[in-house]
């Protein structure tokens, strides 16, 4: 599991790679924030294009910076989502709090 | 009825395991030729339920797991997730969904994702002594000429 990071105030992206689970969430929960608290960014982009598993560990993740932007009353996406995991988003009605957009699917 | 493979696996409950435990179990049921929507789903309910036993069940420790799977007639398995952890007091209230008891980034879905990704799971456990998970999952497969 890693993480490119960018961004500014306006938006910052999180482009996440690899498995995201209850070992690896803990780390990149930590390089996601403190990248988030020192932009206090108005928009967070997270990238799931080049993420290959998750299990429900990605969903803390998402609900867990979801309430830090919201002290800021930042806003939140959730893009190229592969279908395998849009599943598991629906589970946990994350559309009610976040932008989802899945993947093209590719033919 | 008497499975017609199998096989046994025991991992010690260290989060590092958790993505050895769900590739395994996936790649033992490869040979029913699942589509990889199945073998997501069986890899997602896999790791929610070795999470738990390594979360919740030896919290403070390193204990053991104790995973089994077995293929059946007409592409139907079982999974089986064993520990001797420090069981669930109230298993209705921790198959519902948000419910946690360790809050922060514990979603609270782990048996909510079991429930819906496989299609049957059955949960024993008993204060002191340890818990095991029933999934139960058909493989339908990928149609012969795909």
């Amino acid at each position: 599991m890693s993480a490119i990071i960018d961004g500014n105030s306006e938006r910052m992206t999180v482009w996440l790679d690899g498995e995201i689970d209850h070992h690896n969430a803990g780390g990149i929960r930590v390089r996601i924030d403190e990248t988030l608290i020192r932009l206090r960014p108005k928009l967070l982009s997270l990238d799931f294009s080049a993420v290959t598993f998750m299990d429900s560990s990605g969903i803390g993740l998402i609900m867990g910076r979801y309430k830090n932007i919201q002290s800021w009353s930042g806003k939140l996406e959730v893009i190229n989502v592969p279908r395998s995991m849009s599943k598991v988003m629906r589970l946990a009605g994350l559309e009610r709090i976040a932008t989802i957009r899945n993947m093209e699917e590719i033919k | 009825m008497k499975a017609t493979n199998e096989f046994r696996l025991t991992i010690d409950s260290r989060s590092v395991n958790e993505s050895f435990a769900r590739v395994a179990v996936s790649a033992f049921v490869a040979q029913l030729d699942p589509t990889i929507d199945e073998l997501g789903d069986i890899k997602t309910a896999v790791s929610e339920a070795v999470t738990n036993c390594i979360v919740h069940a030896y919290p403070d420790s390193v204990g053991k797991i104790y995973i089994w799977t077995g293929i059946y007639e007409n592409g139907k398995i079982k999974i089986k997730i064993k520990d001797r952890g420090c069981g669930i007091i109230d298993i209705r209230q921790a198959m519902e969904p948000l419910f946690s008891t360790l809050g922060g980034e514990r979603a609270g879905l782990g048996f909510a994702v079991m429930e819906s990704f496989t299609d049957k799971i059955r949960v024993y456990s008993k204060v002191g002594k340890g818990t095991t998970v029933c999934l139960e999952k058909t493989i339908t497969g990928r149609p012969a000429d795909d």
